[in-house]
């Protein structure tokens, strides 16, 4: 659901009228007020502490101190020692490079295909041929990765239909274990995505295409143009200022690759490809009980990750006039 | 007027038929594969399986609704969707009115202050700490209350309720109502299109949930669907590097369920759910998602 608000444009600004007096004003907004009250108290309570309590990345956190607080602000200060030790242990470059890769391999495949989808919608004669492919494609974006993940797995396994296919064509001879060997992870979790959000991204291609003036598609066939080159000088041009937004917004996101499937596909074995930003400082955190180090890894994640919004935001801002904020 | 069509168009036509059939084919042979596996006799599965069961049997479903831990994360499950989904767009829908008003008190604080938080968190590990400090640990509101607002789906509402009609507000106040009246019989029954639309998304949301279940609770009674398909996905996951030997042994005795029949018909107990509410979901979240991504 990341996508649909990138073109959110900023509502135009209305000036305030009512009492000047702000007393007053509190007084005859209290049913406003109490009605914003939950979302303040939750965004406190599980967004607000949270962060307050990434100061764990600064401090050697020893929860026998008392409760967290306590132990927060009892625990010894070490500044940016956590922060070190991740960049300078040899983790840092795998835990990048498989974070890196991973989302840029599922950029790459998972960015140009919900555009094809939509063009071929678009263009394809059926109503209910177009109506039955356009909803069974939405279907795996509504389901859990932990059945996206049950499913992958079968699929790969030993027995399952892509082995069996590739024996057919006598690609290969033996079933290979996709998900036990490392150089296969980062393109399954490419094409995983792609299979789960292509249809549902498609969504947004095919509301920008169908506000084409149709009588541009006349006046070229007037002219003679065939239809793929109806598509290339009219609908790729028209589709171009939602690609350029959403490939920047893309980029943006390149740190945040999902915790999900690498959490759910990944294994000991091929954990030198798997293990990714999100995973590892799970990992470190949770299981291993390394709580200062797993908050400094997550917080590189969330202020880089963060950081890339805000420069995103701009370009953004820059190209269409159009903000995130 | 008929108009011949060129060759290459024809041509055409038939590429894009061919493309959509295989992104047809690509999304639904999935689903259609684990129902036949999930349905095929377990030690007749291991030939391979592809497009009908050879040896019909239901006994992977009986067997996982005799299990009393499965049949519990169902009622969880249950349970956290019908109770979180009202919660949530009752608590949603009313931060969406209040922030849909720009004369409200610090508007641009407030939103700011909401705004951030989609960009920016404290991350996994300090959450994990808030959630233990508020005893939210093995409870089964901590699969009710971190996720209870989602900021996105405000902006949806606001959206929506901005595009509203300012007159039928304003004759209902000269009426002397409120704003809770306001909201709550001028500006909801309005706005349920949109709210169908929210609460389907909470609600498959807390239909697919496995990670606060996984991470929080370490009680087996609230366990959800999921995060016990999580651990059945698990166990295969270390069960597939057993050696070929163990796997040869097993595959030798004649059984009618397997561990990976049972994942196969847990896959489509948690799966069936959504495919049941998708028709409802089709219909409304289209427009949901045009009217965030267009009108802004």
């Amino acid at each position: 659901m990341e996508h649909p608000n990138i073109m959110t444009t900023k509502p135009p600004r209305t000036v305030a009228i009512g009492s000047r007096n702000w007393k007053k004003k509190l007084s005859a907004q209290r049913y406003l007020l109490a009605m914003l009250a939950p979302a303040v108290v939750w965004a406190v309570l599980f967004c607000y502490f949270p962060m307050a309590g990434l100061y764990m990345a600064f401090v050697n956190y020893q929860p026998s101190l008392g409760d967290f607080w306590t132990s927060l602000f009892r625990s010894e200060f070490v500044g940016f020692e956590w922060f070190r030790y991740f960049f300078q242990n040899g983790d840092f470059w795998i835990i990048m490079r498989n974070t890196v890769a991973s989302t840029m391999l599922t950029l790459f495949i998972s960015f140009p295909m919900p555009i094809l989808i939509a063009i071929a919608l678009h263009e394809a004669k059926g109503i209910l041929f177009k109506k039955t492919v356009q909803t069974v494609s939405y279907l795996p974006h509504f389901i859990s990765w932990v059945i996206a993940a049950n499913i992958i797995v079968t699929m790969l396994s030993s027995d399952g239909i892509v082995n069996n296919i590739l024996k057919f064509f006598g690609v290969i001879k033996e079933s290979i274990l996709f998900l036990q060997e490392g150089k296969y992870f980062w393109w399954i979790v490419a094409l995983g995505n792609t299979w789960k959000d292509m249809g549902y991204n498609a969504i947004i291609f095919l509301a920008a295409i169908s506000s084409i003036n149709l009588d541009l598609y006349e006046a070229a066939r007037v002219d003679g143009a065939g239809r793929f080159r109806q598509i290339w000088h009219i609908t790729l041009p028209h589709l171009k200022p939602t690609i350029v937004i959403l490939l920047i917004l893309a980029l943006g996101g390149v740190l945040n690759a999902g915790f999900d499937q690498h959490f759910l596909l990944g294994n000991g074995l091929n954990r030198d490809y798997s293990d990714v930003l999100s995973t590892y400082s799970f990992r470190y955190g949770l299981q291993n009980s390394m709580f200062s180090y797993a908050t400094a890894v997550g917080m590189f994640n969330s202020v880089v990750a963060f950081v890339l919004v805000v420069i995103v935001n701009q370009a953004s801002k820059k190209l269409n006039n159009q903000s995130l904020f | 007027m008929f108009r011949k069509y060129p060759l290459s168009d024809r041509l055409f036509d038939l590429l894009l038929a061919a493309f959509l059939a295989g992104v047809f084919l690509v999304t639904f042979y999935p689903f259609w594969n684990i129902l036949v596996i999930s349905l095929n006799d377990a030690t007749d599965s291991v030939r391979g399986l592809y497009w009908w069961p050879r040896e019909f049997t239901l006994d992977s479903y009986r067997t996982i609704f005799r299990n009393g831990e499965l049949i519990n994360s169902v009622q969880v499950t249950v349970l956290r969707t019908v109770i979180g989904t009202p919660l949530s767009v009752l608590a949603i829908s009313m931060m969406a009115y209040a922030l849909s008003k720009r004369e409200l008190i610090a508007w641009k604080w407030f939103n700011l202050f909401f705004i951030f938080t989609m960009y920016f968190g404290g991350g996994l590990i300090p959450s994990y700490m808030i959630i233990k400090s508020l005893g939210l640990i093995d409870s089964f509101w901590v699969f009710i209350f971190p996720g209870l607002i989602g900021v996105f789906l405000m902006i949806l509402i606001r959206t929506y309720m901005e595009q509203l009609p300012a007159e039928l507000e304003e004759s209902a106040k000269i009426d002397g109502a409120n704003d809770w009246q306001l909201y709550a019989r001028v500006v909801m029954p309005l706005c349920v299109p949109v709210l169908a639309t929210i609460a389907l998304f909470v609600g498959i949301g807390h239909w697919n949930a496995w990670y606060d279940s996984y991470i929080y609770t370490y009680n087996p009674d609230l366990k959800t669907l999921q995060a016990v398909l999580v651990k059945i996905l698990n166990q295969f996951q270390t069960g597939a590097m057993l050696t070929e030997a163990e796997q040869l042994a097993n595959t030798n005795k004649r059984i009618p369920v397997s561990g990976e029949s049972i994942r196969m018909a847990v896959t489509m107990v948690a799966t069936i759910p959504v495919l049941l509410v998708y028709p409802f979901i089709q219909r409304y979240f289209v427009k949901g998602i045009m009217m965030g991504a267009i009108k802004g």
